[in-house]
């Protein structure tokens, strides 16, 4: 395991390297504004946890950083992230580093990289204290430390004990507080932020990248992003599901780029869905409130988790809870018969939830009409992370064969990457400590990156060709199909047919949906036909996205003939470790889905039957 | 379901320049638990793909959506059609700020002023090396009701005294000033102090609440620039 960021000397040389004062002249990429062509060191696209903690270690190493987001910085989705942040501080509790390590590996039913995995929750602590020490405003113990929660799935000593206190946490807002806290320090350190920028392409030749292609959303038209070192920390695709938790930004932006040019995608089949959206809705109840105390309970007025996890009851892993849930409502047992259960707070009292959970009271009173001091919030699973993602190693270079071969110039970080830290099932606070760990460890190893690369490689005179080609070819869409037709049928089908439960003959028909959406899609027509602001052009390149992510999660559900994780196949209910303890690579290409795989990083646990 | 008439101000820069916009008119079947966003977004999908406007998380945390609401700033996310209490629903863009399309804005004034105030914790005691800084939970307190800010402009909108002095810091500035300045880690008050003790700063403000009444987390703006004028006046004796 390297600790190290890349002693990069001697290791590369550029080619064909051409000194910055010269260089200008010989980029002028055809069909693209000199005016927007940027040059910096490091570009950076999305501003969450993991593309600003990378920005602050790039500009802290005094280099040229800029950060890309088809939104403002704080409006990333890291802000909805509510519970709490992992680290085992042992603030309140004994706890250690090695059980949240066991607890990371047995969440992840034995697919995450073991290595990846140590490294995280080791580094979990430095970040949290790197957090307060920016400025975050932590809930505190009476002796002023930091407070910590519990979350499901994290317990003592190695799944043998009690829930332990783990979840660092700023009330029931970790996330916002966290993301403010690192804008807030961009903004000291100055950070070149454009904001409502919106990524369509990455320029590369052979396997180095140079830089990307991105829209201007407000005034209109295609930049282009020369740079010696690339991130992605570009976030999830929830938004394929219609009951999600997450953000309208949240379309697969970085994964669709990356198929696009012929990269794989790793583990894309294991989607997260949360045990408690908003029912209806799908918004966010954290599981904090289980955390502090909170029960499931079904149309009889059950503890159901009884019947699925009697030790750890409510705080299982959330794979385990929305199987439950799924299960209660199959069965009848749904609240009325409908498709919804309740979480009950109400036992907590209106202090507790005053002080502990106060944005889960105004979500609960503003979406579902529901004062949880008063009444139980209907809740149901949720579409809510991607453990898949951009196949990188523990540095988080972008791995261009998805298994060793370094995209040079390339990194992903965050919910976007698959370092593989969450493997088949990610233990709630694990998703802002890996955002926060990887997009500083993606921040220091690009530095040191740097230190060494000196030039700009020049860019290929056609390397915003596919991008210009695509913007055109979508304002003059004028075809039958609405792209809102299409958005919607893939998210209903998705959330039915590839949701929580899953089998051959519901996910075959998926895929020919789907199949069926992306040849309506070349029918499309949109209204918008300006340049300035247009949502509608943005929002039909994101449906294209989310469209062939959907392709790559459908195919590679069907092709793992197991369940593990959140991937459940009702025709093949067991785990099946001889045939498929390994990482999925998939490529989408115009024929199909291709597969390869590659070995799970097994250092310490080995795998056994996973019981809550 | 019920039907709404939706009276939403449109914009577009291409057709509109050098007019002051217009009022489009849509008619809505809104369904049982419908947002505004959900309205604009159903409009935006299903009936005419021009209307433009920002949005994001689409559950009142992120901040993007602020809009006027007939006449009132909030979050077109978290209001309930319903709630609203009227068969005719008027959308605007927020005022005080420039218009660059529909509903979409330009933020950019709205952010210098955070950056005017040096929007982040200054600490100048080194925090130890293996632990955080301790912080009693009365202290922690303090933050309470000024750290969930979302930045979505609401308050600095509907200021009055924003709208007559373009350089006033406004209310969402001067409260996340506040809030450093109330952090019992903070060393910067006297850095911060020079940004808000000015004419454009916390004397400005006249205390008319509008921006308590705005903004869509309950924060009050206006107590937190009264605070900031006492730890100043206190600061001069």
């Amino acid at each position: 395991m390297s600790e190290k960021f890349g002693d990069y000397r001697g290791s590369f040389k550029c080619v064909e390297s051409v000194p910055p004062e010269e260089a200008k002249e010989l980029h002028e990429p055809v069909g693209v504004d000199l005016h927007n062509v940027h040059r910096h060191d490091a570009v950076i696209v999305g501003a969450g946890l993991a593309g600003e903690y990378a920005a602050l270690e790039l500009k802290k190493a005094g280099h040229d950083v800029a950060v890309l987001t088809k939104i403002f910085p704080t409006r990333s989705h890291s802000t909805a992230a509510q519970g709490g942040i992992a680290a085992a501080l042992a603030n309140l509790e004994e706890d250690h580093i090695e059980w949240h390590f066991f607890d990371t590996v047995k969440g992840s039913d034995f697919l995450a990289d073991q290595d990846a995995a140590e490294l995280m929750v080791r580094e979990a602590i430095t970040v949290v204290y790197e957090y307060e020490h920016m400025g975050v405003p932590f809930s505190r113990t009476p002796d002023g430390k930091i407070m910590q929660r519990y979350f499901g799935g994290h317990v003592k000593d190695f799944g043998r004990g009690p829930k332990v206190l783990r979840a660092c946490m700023a009330a029931d807002r970790t996330g916002h507080a966290l993301l403010h806290c690192l804008w807030e320090n961009c903004v000291k350190l100055g950070v070149r932020f454009y904001p409502e920028f919106f990524v369509l392409d990455i320029i590369t030749e052979g396997d180095r990248c140079l830089g990307l292609v991105a829209w201007d959303l407000i005034n209109g038209g295609v930049h282009v992003f020369h740079a010696k070192a690339v991130l992605f920390a570009s976030g999830g695709y929830a938004r394929l599901f219609n009951i999600s938790t997450n953000s309208r930004s949240n379309t697969a932006d970085g994964l669709a780029i990356m198929m696009d040019n012929g990269f794989p995608i790793e583990d894309l089949e294991f989607v997260q869905f949360h045990p408690t959206g908003i029912a209806g809705k799908g918004f966010l109840i954290t599981e904090g409130a289980r955390g502090e105390g909170g029960y499931l309970i079904n149309d009889k007025g059950e503890r159901f988790m009884t019947r699925y996890a009697p030790s750890k009851m409510e705080l299982a892993p959330r794979d385990i809870v929305s199987r439950a849930e799924w299960q209660e409502i199959m069965e009848g047992r749904g609240i009325g018969g409908q498709e919804y259960l309740y979480i009950d707070l109400r036992h907590l009292g209106a202090e507790k939830i005053k002080e502990r959970l106060p944005q889960i009271r105004e979500l609960s009173m503003k979406f579902a009409g529901v004062d949880p001091i008063e009444a139980p919030i209907p809740i149901q699973p949720t579409a809510h992370y991607s453990m898949g993602g951009i196949p990188t190693d523990i540095n988080c270079r972008v791995l261009a064969d998805g298994k060793s071969k370094w995209l040079q110039g390339m990194w992903a970080a965050g919910e976007c990457a698959c370092v593989s830290v969450h493997g088949a099932n990610r233990l709630g606070t694990n998703s802002l400590l890996d955002a926060s760990v990887h997009g500083r460890r993606a921040g220091k190893d690009m530095a040191a990156y740097l230190e060494v690369v000196e030039c700009w490689e020049p860019l290929p005179v056609d390397c915003a060709k596919r991008a210009i080609e695509e913007v055109e070819w979508v304002l003059n869409a004028d075809g039958d199909e609405r792209p809102g037709d299409i958005r919607e049928t893939m998210q209903v089908n998705m959330y039915r047919k590839c949701g929580v439960f899953r089998n051959e003959q519901e996910l075959t028909e998926m895929y020919d949906i789907i199949k069926d959406l992306q040849r309506r899609y070349r029918n499309i027509r949109i209204d918008d036909k300006g340049t300035r602001f247009n949502l509608d052009l943005e929002e039909t390149i994101e449906l294209r996205h989310l469209l062939q992510t959907a392709e790559v999660i459908v195919a590679g559900a069907l092709n793992r003939t197991e369940s593990r994780g959140a991937h459940w196949r009702t025709d093949y209910p067991k785990r099946d470790d001889e045939n498929w303890l390994k990482h999925t690579l998939a490529w989408r290409t115009e024929e199909g889905v291709r597969f390869d795989y590659k070995p799970v990083v097994i250092t310490r646990f080995q795998p056994e039957e996973r019981k809550y | 379901m019920a039907e709404y008439l939706f009276k939403i101000f449109r914009y577009d820069p291409d057709k509109d320049e050098g007019t002051k916009g217009r009022v489009q008119e849509y008619k809505v079947d809104v369904q049982e638990g419908w947002t505004l966003l959900d309205v604009l977004v159903h409009i935006k999908w299903f009936m005419d793909g021009t209307l433009t406007f920002r949005r994001a998380c689409s559950h009142g945390i992120c901040g993007s959506c602020g809009v006027t609401i007939n006449g009132k700033n909030g979050l077109a996310c978290e209001t309930q059609i319903k709630d609203l209490g009227t068969q005719v629903i008027t959308v605007e863009p927020l005022r005080g700020f420039r218009v660059i399309k529909d509903l979409v804005v330009d933020m950019e004034p709205f952010y210098d002023k955070l950056y005017a105030v040096k929007p982040y914790l200054i600490a100048y005691t080194p925090p130890p090396t293996d632990g955080e800084r301790f912080q009693s939970p009365e202290d922690r307190r303090l933050l309470d009701g000024k750290y969930e800010c979302l930045l979505c402009g609401c308050c600095t909108s509907s200021c009055p005294t924003y709208w007559a002095d373009k350089d006033f810091l406004g209310p969402c500035a001067l409260l996340k000033a506040a809030k450093f300045s109330l952090d019992s880690r903070d060393e910067g008050w006297a850095e911060r102090v020079n940004a808000i003790d000015d004419k454009h700063g916390i004397w400005r403000c006249h205390t008319i609440f509008n921006c308590v009444e705005a903004c869509p987390k309950e924060l009050n703006p206006t107590r937190a620039i009264v605070e900031l004028r006492r730890m100043t006046l206190k600061g001069r004796l």
